[in-house]
């Protein structure tokens, strides 16, 4: 996928030759087209379910990718709001109350609702300093999943830890996706139409984050995760602004919850722990922080490799040792968590940064590095 | 009455747990403006490495107190190997960057020691043997046991040095200026990075006395104690006001109260709606209300703007 950027990168970069700068695009998109019936050919539908979750993190990943990368607050409890979206589709869309609203109804509203609780969360929030500020939006998160975990009694809404099942599949008037769609020519199987869906989505949510960036408010953002008192010195309404970029984030995070629900047809808060939260921040922070294709690397990286890692553990060590010494699940989470440290330590700014995010992170280092004392800037 | 007396007394117990790790934070922030994120792991590890201990040493027929003075003993170095490893490897090389990178990489070395420790410990609950012999003592209608009125005592024993040790060694005098200000404090003959390590530490030997404690008073260890215990922790320091050794102390024992009041109590107070499975709830609504009403902790300066 990289290497496919990269390659990008370099076929863009004159935009004064507009022939390959359009082929490109176009080579991208036939590839994106055909990649679901390539991985399904190729590798079978795990691959592709797979290919779905990534796309579903690839969203999340550029709503978070708002607060942390653009706005520089940083939020550790974001699965909450992906929570909140899955909760409102599994709610008005399944047999736990009887209702079965449609796609456009819930979607829209669940991006509202969970833009609410992104401005609930970030109101009494907005004083704070980083660090403050991540452990405050972690005990939010933990809070929504507590609730979700035992709101059972003494009104079953949640149905606790058991969680919601039975929910709808995405539907748009008669046409549901769960089941193989028949074109005439071709049957499209359900992991493949969802896969179309959750692509133009994700190329929806890609579309606005980049006019986000380069919009007035993108600009204010930026200048308050820069210097919030300058930022305010030059007359951006902070508190506001701030406000703004919760919602947003959050409201992504919705809509990626919404169609998770109606992919997996089954919603537990088990899926909305503190370590998802992690996992998307990791995404955001080892992609490049406000970075989109940064970000969207990153999203695919820790989702496709753990993967590709968990089918290759077992088998290899099978092969080498006779017998499965360690637990692949464990050896997976066991080199997530020594790649971020690797990863912070030899590239700070992430894997595929923003050239702007990488001098200002140099200009930070350089300006402190004659003594070996340590320093807090940001 | 005898429930809010009992409920006081668990509380008690658990602040002072607590107080212990939130020492662990409170001291570290102090002096690098860094939220060590895998302190909570170091319990953990302290209380399965003397758990290990325990279960090696039970058919020698030792009394159990000397198990659990010769597994703490055993317990504390390893914790405090591995925060020197920590903070030489994962931390020290971020002292430059962006506040979030070595919090990244604090959350690695967290999911590294839980993984770490699920594979030498399993997934399973261990259960801790007894260390002290069941006896109670009444008070007012509430019972305590000899387990518990340890507890509250080695954690205050244990404060009381630190306290003494930060206030009137030189080695408390020269953590005291490197919190205040490392640059100037090297310039005064400070060995700033000795001092880092020297701290961490610390931290991690009461981290693993508080393991040690957890595992005894709730009588099971796993791989996953860690996580909420470190982040509660983390909210005491933040209750007291973070950087201040006594208002750490005081936001643990504030915590504990609060949580064992709270699960004894909400039942009663919403009419049966929320129940004490509620508990963990507690601790975050503290903490959002602590950072929102007084920012600085209770006995912290304001820090309400970003610096």
């Amino acid at each position: 996928m990289k290497m496919t950027a990269r390659f990008l990168a370099r076929l863009t970069r004159h935009p004064a030759d507009n022939r390959v700068h359009w082929l490109a695009w176009l080579l991208l998109g036939l590839l994106l087209a055909i990649l679901p019936w390539l991985v399904s050919a190729g590798f079978g539908n795990t691959w592709l379910r797979i290919l779905n979750f990534a796309l579903l993190y690839v969203m999340l990943a550029l709503g978070l990718n708002i607060v942390v990368g653009f706005a520089g607050l940083l939020d550790m409890g974001y699965i909450a709001f992906y929570a909140v979206g899955a909760y409102l589709w599994a709610l008005l869309a399944s047999p736990q109350f009887g209702l079965h609203w449609p796609l456009w109804a819930i979607l829209p509203l669940g991006a509202g609702v969970a833009g609410l609780f992104g401005v609930l969360l970030g109101a009494p929030t907005l004083k704070l300093r980083g660090d403050y500020l991540a452990i405050v939006t972690l005990g939010f998160g933990e809070i929504i999943r507590i609730f979700l975990n035992n709101l059972n009694a003494p009104i079953n809404i949640t149905n606790g830890p058991q969680g919601i099942s039975a929910i709808d599949p995405v539907h748009i008037g008669s046409l549901s996706l769960a089941r193989p769609i028949d074109l005439g020519f071709v049957q499209v199987p359900s992991l493949v139409s969802y896969y179309y869906l959750f692509l133009i989505a994700a190329l929806a949510i890609i579309g606005i984050a980049i006019r986000l960036e380069r919009s007035r408010v993108g600009r204010a953002w930026a200048a308050i995760r820069e210097d919030e008192v300058a930022a305010k010195a030059c007359g951006i309404n902070t508190r506001n602004v701030k406000l703004l970029a919760f919602a947003m984030g959050a409201t992504f995070g919705g809509v990626a919850g919404g169609l998770f629900a109606g992919f997996q047809q089954f919603v537990s808060p088990e899926s909305f722990g503190l370590l998802e939260s992690v996992m998307v921040l990791c995404m955001v922070v080892l992609g490049g922080m406000g970075h989109i294709p940064g970000v969207i690397f990153g999203a695919l990286l820790l989702t496709i490799l753990p993967e590709f890692f968990r089918h290759i553990a077992g088998p290899v060590q099978q092969s080498l040792f006779g017998t499965v010494l360690i637990d692949p699940e464990n050896l997976r989470m066991l080199l997530f968590g020594l790649s971020l440290v690797l990863v912070m330590r030899y590239r700070p700014s992430g894997l595929w940064p923003s050239p702007q995010r990488r001098r200002e992170i140099e200009d930070v280092q350089r300006a402190d590095a004659p003594a070996d004392v340590p320093v807090s800037p940001m | 009455m005898d429930i809010f007396l009992q409920q006081i007394i668990n509380g008690l117990v658990l602040g002072s747990i607590y107080a212990l790790v939130a020492l662990g934070y409170t001291m570290v922030y102090g002096i690098l403006g860094l939220i060590n994120f895998a302190h909570g792991e170091v319990v953990m590890i302290g209380a399965l490495v003397s758990y290990s201990v325990m279960m090696v040493l039970v058919p020698s027929g030792l009394p159990p107190v000397l198990l659990a003075l010769i597994s703490v003993l055993v317990a504390a170095p390893v914790c405090m190997a591995l925060a020197w490893a920590i903070e030489r490897y994962a931390y020290r090389p971020l002292r430059h960057a962006p506040k979030l990178t070595p919090l990244i990489s604090a959350i690695g070395v967290s999911i590294l020691l839980q993984n770490l420790a699920m594979m030498i410990w399993g997934r399973g609950y261990h259960a801790f043997p007894d260390i002290l012999p069941a006896i109670h003592f009444d008070i007012g209608g509430a019972q305590i046991t000899l387990l518990q009125t340890v507890t509250i005592g080695l954690a205050a024993a244990t404060m009381g040095i630190l306290a003494w040790m930060i206030q009137r060694t030189s080695l408390g005098q020269a953590m005291r200026a490197t919190a205040e200000n490392p640059a100037i404090a090297e310039l005064m003959g400070i060995p700033v990075n000795r001092i880092i390590t020297l701290t961490f530490i610390i931290g991690a030997a009461l981290a693993a006395l508080a393991g040690l404690m957890v595992g005894a008073n709730y009588s099971v260890a796993h791989y996953y104690m860690g996580f909420m215990l470190g982040l509660k922790a983390f909210t005491a320091a933040v209750l007291g006001g973070i950087g201040n050794i006594t208002g750490a102390m005081l936001g643990g024992l504030l915590l504990g109260l609060i949580e064992s009041l709270g699960a004894g109590y909400i039942e009663d107070l919403t009419g049966g709606i929320l129940g004490s499975h509620y508990q963990d709830i507690f601790a975050f609504l503290v903490l959002i209300g602590v950072l929102v009403f007084r920012p600085g902790g209770l006995m912290g300066e304001r820090v309400s703007e970003r610096a």
